[in-house]
This record gives C-alpha cells, structure tokens and sequence, in this order.
C-alpha cells in the first residue's frame, strides 16, 4: 500500500494524542462551561448583553450558545492555535522533519495531513465544549423549550438540533483560526511564534472592526463570522449570515492554505 | 536496474553570498563502499541534503537511480534511505512506535520488517522505551534501523559513528561494513580518516565546498608512495651507494636509517648494490603516506585552488576546481 495523506493524518492524530499540550486545550474546552454553569447554579445574575444571555436559567439549551460568543473572544482561537500553531513548527523543534521527508512521502501530503489533523483538533474542542454545556446546562437548567432570537418558541428537542447546527456554523470562521495557524506554524518555524502570531492576528481583526472610520469592513472580518449562527436561531432560519460567513471565511483560509503550502513544498530542511 | 546509484553534477548550493557546496560532482557506482571525507563545515551535510531532497540546489543536479529528487521529491527516493546529521525522531513516542510511524510512511510492507529491523541494531529490549531518553548512540543505531525498513539499494550515512564512544564506533563500522557485504551501495560522510580507509574503497575529499580529489584510496595513497626507508650494517656507507644508484634520489641518514626517494623497479635494483657492496640490510620498507597525510595536503592550505593534488589515476573522474 502506498502512504498518503491520510496515512499522515492518522499518524498526526496519533502524535496528538501523545502530546500534553492536547490535553491542556481540550481540558480547557471542557472547563470553561462547566465553570461557567456551576457559576451559575449558584448566582441569579445572568449575562444580558449576550444573546441568549437572559434565557440562561429558563433553558439549559441557551448555555451552550452563551458560551460560542463568550469563546469566540479568545478561548476558542486560543485552543485551536495551541495545536494548529505546533503541528509543523514541532517538526522544527524536534529536527523531525527530514526523517519524515526521506521516506516514501510527497510533501504536499505531508503538509495537507497535518491541516485534517489541526482541523479534527478543532472539531474535538468544540464537540467537548458543546457536549459540557449542554449536558451541564441542562442539568442546571433544564433541558427546556428555548426562546429564538426572533422570539418565538422552540420545542426542547427542536433547540437541541439547533444549537448543534449552530456548532457547525460556527467550525467555518474556527477552522479559519486554524488554518491560520498552520501556515503561520509552517513559516515561523518556531511553535510560540506561531500561537503568538495566531491569536494577535485574531485580535488585530477585531481590534480593526472597532476603529472609528473602518466600520465598513466589519461585514469581511474573520471575527464577525463568529456571530454567523445565530441565523440559526431566527424564525424563519436567516441563512444569509451563514452564507456570507461561508465566502468570507473563504477569503482568509484559501490564502492561507495555499501560502502554507508552497512555502512547505519549498522550504529548505536544513536544521536539525 | 542499471542505473547509477548517485550522480551529481556541478552541485552548488549558495547561502546569500556564501557557497556551502561549489560545482560538486561525484559519482557512486553500485556495490560501491563510497568515502565522502572532509573537515567538518567542508558541505558534506548540505550536499547530502541536496541527494536526499531536503533542501533544493542553487544550481547542478543529483540524480539516484536515474531520478531526480530536486523535482521528484520522494518518488525520486525509491531505495534510498539514510539520514543527515545526527537522526531524529519523535521523543515522547516508542521507538517501536516511531518506526511503525516510519514503516507507514513508507508504505508497502515496510511495517514487517521493524521487528528485524530493531533487531538488527540491539535495540528489540529497549524498543518499547520512549527515544527521548535515548543515548546519542542508540539515536544513532535507532537511525540505522530506520533506513533499513526501506530495504535501501542505497544508504546515505552522515557521520554515523560521530559522538559514540570507542565500543560504538566498531560497532557501527561492522554494521555498515555487513551491510555493503551484503551488497548495499553505501555513501558515507566522515570527518574519521580511519573510519573511511577502514570501511570505503572510493573516496570524495571535499574542502571548502569543493571536491579536491575523487577516486580509489588505493590510487590515493600510490601516489604519495615514493619514500623508503633503508637500515643496514652501514648507513654510511649505504648513503655512497644510493647516490651511485641511479633512479635514487635525496637518500640521507635520519635518525639512524637513511630515508631515500625512489620508484619500487629502482629500490629493487639498490637492494642488489647494497649486498654486492658487502652491506647487510636489516630493513628496507616503504614510507607509505597514511591517508591523514594525503587528507591534510589535500585539505590543508590557502585556498583550495592553490592546494596541491595529486596527479589523478586513470579511473579517477576528477571534480578538481
């Protein structure tokens, strides 16, 4: 059997699971809600200003959503650029790449299983955070009919479904985040770097999104998408967010995929 | 296949204005045990890097089997293997499990072969330990074992025995030299004269990025072959004949023998005078130049275009800037 990109990504997944930094960022993926909802057992207060913010102790179902907008500040990028900032940059680190590319391996495979792997590691972040707060929520709150953003009334079981689309929606802008940060892992060659680098981009976006004069651009930055599921949440579902999240995510990860890339296939391995 | 197992021609490799590897060519033919001998900093590594697809040339191309892995990447490392500088793998894995990760990515059945291929090197009883906590020795036996996974038709070793401690270093020597035995082409990178007179039959001296001698070490040393020391019952008087000797040159007492300059047919010749004179000869040797000689006038000096070579012999393919 020849190797091939999945040949690496099982063996990325495998390295993951190896490494304690993994388990660091997904730990954190299922701390925080469940902070958050233990937080919130014990206090009445809610968070008004957030969507969803004021169902929190009428629903569990609205926990999960609470937690998209408050993680889409920093935790999840953080999470994701943990690992999507390490996975080539490590490779430096470890002088591990000429072993890798004398074997019977294309680069370009190489280089693309280690973005399913980063994205997978993202995927997993999520479903984590996802799975804490709804299971937590519910427990606080109840597993209750939700009030949607237009308000109308959704059944507990109808929420559910919603709130997991709303998940999905929300891995475009975050696999973005990632993507990001394999290409910056590629061309800084160094791990810290390159999770530094990641997340000031991240907040570079949305530092531009509130500079008087340039609201314009807020529609095309990467951290506006991270509302885009909340047309999920509207009656009838708006899908025009999701759509234009879809093409401007677009705008961001094909560039960096492709710049990634080529620096990858023409990269001089010389250390270590 | 027929090809040629490695080929380079005018091999160059630039760093901003420093060129590691200048207009390099060499050529290992199969079955060959292939010395690639120079100072460290010399562009051994960077030019074993350009053969292994690592880093791309400035100009010149390698060719393995006939294919080029500057632009076939790692198609063009179909029965190859080896390593550059010391080995690395992943530290917090196994090293069994790193070589299943490596047999993987070669594909085919490389996976039954990591068994034997642990085997081969000692390290089946700590295979299962995490190669962080390796010695610099058992990284480098791991990295031997790894290369053999691919069933190589061709090795590429940088300073395989470098940092190993005396015992390590005779090992490695008789692994690489079963190995060749076995009828793998090797193309080994050292900076240890003895390692290379002892294991290789061809050799490439490379100073300063260029190739200043390629050819046998046997016509290596030849050439360098011209002195002979001569003691007898009468150094004296055996001085008067070697001067009376023609094709005897420079014959003077040192150190109670006298060192002479001559062709071996002349030697034989003055062997017959000394006796015909009345003199016994206790030892008449000759004054071969070790291989460090030869390495230090080849990679010694101000330049290397000024740097003395010796006449090349007729299967040597030159390289000579």
């Amino acid at each position: 059997m020849k190797p091939g990109v999945l040949t690496v990504y099982r063996w990325e997944l495998r390295k993951l699971i190896s490494l304690k930094r993994t388990y660091l960022g997904l730990f954190a993926a299922m701390g925080v809600p469940l902070a958050f909802t233990i937080t919130l057992s014990f206090r009445h207060g809610r968070p008004n200003d957030v969507p969803f913010g004021a169902y929190v102790h009428q629903s569990g179902l609205a926990i999960p959503l609470v937690l998209l907008t408050f993680a889409s500040a920093f935790l999840l990028p953080l999470i994701t650029a943990l690992v999507a900032g390490d996975i080539v940059a490590s490779e430096d680190q470890y002088g591990t790449l000429k072993t890798v590319l004398t074997r019977s391996l294309q680069r370009g495979q190489v280089y693309m299983g280690k973005v399913l792997a980063a994205l997978t590691y993202t995927v997993a972040a999520l479903v984590l955070l996802g799975g804490v707060a709804i299971v937590a929520g519910s427990m606080v709150s109840g597993f209750n009919s939700l009030t949607t953003l237009s308000g109308s009334t959704v059944s507990a079981g109808q929420a559910l479904a919603l709130v997991l689309a709303s998940f999905g929606v929300y891995l475009i802008p975050l696999w973005t985040v990632a993507l990001i940060g394999v290409m910056l892992s590629t061309i800084t060659r160094n791990s810290a770097a390159a999770v530094v680098g990641t997340l000031v981009t991240v907040l570079l976006i949305e530092l531009v999104g509130i500079l008087p004069g340039l609201e314009w651009l807020q529609p095309y930055l990467l951290t506006r998408q991270f509302d885009a599921w909340q047309g999920l949440l509207r009656q009838p579902i708006d899908w025009s967010p999701i759509t234009h999240a879809a093409w401007v995510c677009a705008l961001y990860c094909v560039p960096a995929v492709v710049a990634g890339y080529l620096v990858f296939l023409r990269r001089d391995v010389a250390g270590g | 296949m027929t090809e040629t197992p490695v080929e380079a021609r005018g091999l160059v490799k630039q760093y901003g204005r420093i060129t590691a590897v200048d207009h390099v060519d060499l050529t290992v033919n199969r079955g060959d045990v292939y010395g690639f001998l120079g100072p460290n900093g010399a562009g051994k590594t960077t030019t074993l890097r350009m053969m292994l697809g690592l880093i791309y040339p400035t100009a010149g191309s390698v060719r393995l089997f006939g294919r080029d892995p500057t632009t076939e990447g790692a198609a063009a490392l179909n029965g190859v293997a080896g390593f550059v500088e010391a080995p690395r793998f992943y530290p917090y894995l196994s090293a069994r499990t790193n070589m299943q990760m490596m047999a993987a990515f070669d594909g085919d059945d490389a996976v039954s072969r990591v068994e034997a291929a642990l085997d081969t090197v000692e390290l089946t009883a700590r295979a299962d330990d995490k190669v962080g906590g390796y010695s610099h020795g058992m990284r480098q036996r791991l990295g031997i074992a790894a290369a053999l996974l691919r069933e190589p038709r061709l090795l590429l070793l940088d300073e395989p025995a470098t940092g190993l401690d005396p015992g390590g270093m005779r090992d490695m020597r008789a692994l690489i030299r079963r190995l060749a035995d076995g009828g793998m082409t090797v193309l080994l990178s050292s900076h240890l004269l003895a390692e290379v007179e002892e294991l290789c039959d061809r050799v490439a001296i490379v100073r300063a990025g260029r190739i200043v001698y390629e050819g046998a070490i046997a016509d290596l040393k030849a050439t360098a072959t011209t002195g002979y020391r001569l003691r007898t019952s009468d150094n004296t008087a055996a001085i008067a004949v070697c001067e009376a000797q023609a094709g005897v040159a420079s014959a003077r007492l040192d150190g109670g023998e006298v060192h002479l300059d001559a062709a071996e047919p002349a030697v034989a010749e003055l062997s017959v005078a000394l006796v015909e004179s009345g003199l016994r000869i206790t030892a008449l040797v000759p004054d071969s130049a070790t291989l460090e000689d030869l390495f230090f006038r080849l990679t010694e000096g101000s330049t290397p275009g000024e740097t003395e070579v010796p006449e090349p012999a007729a299967d040597v393919v030159g390289g000579v800037a």
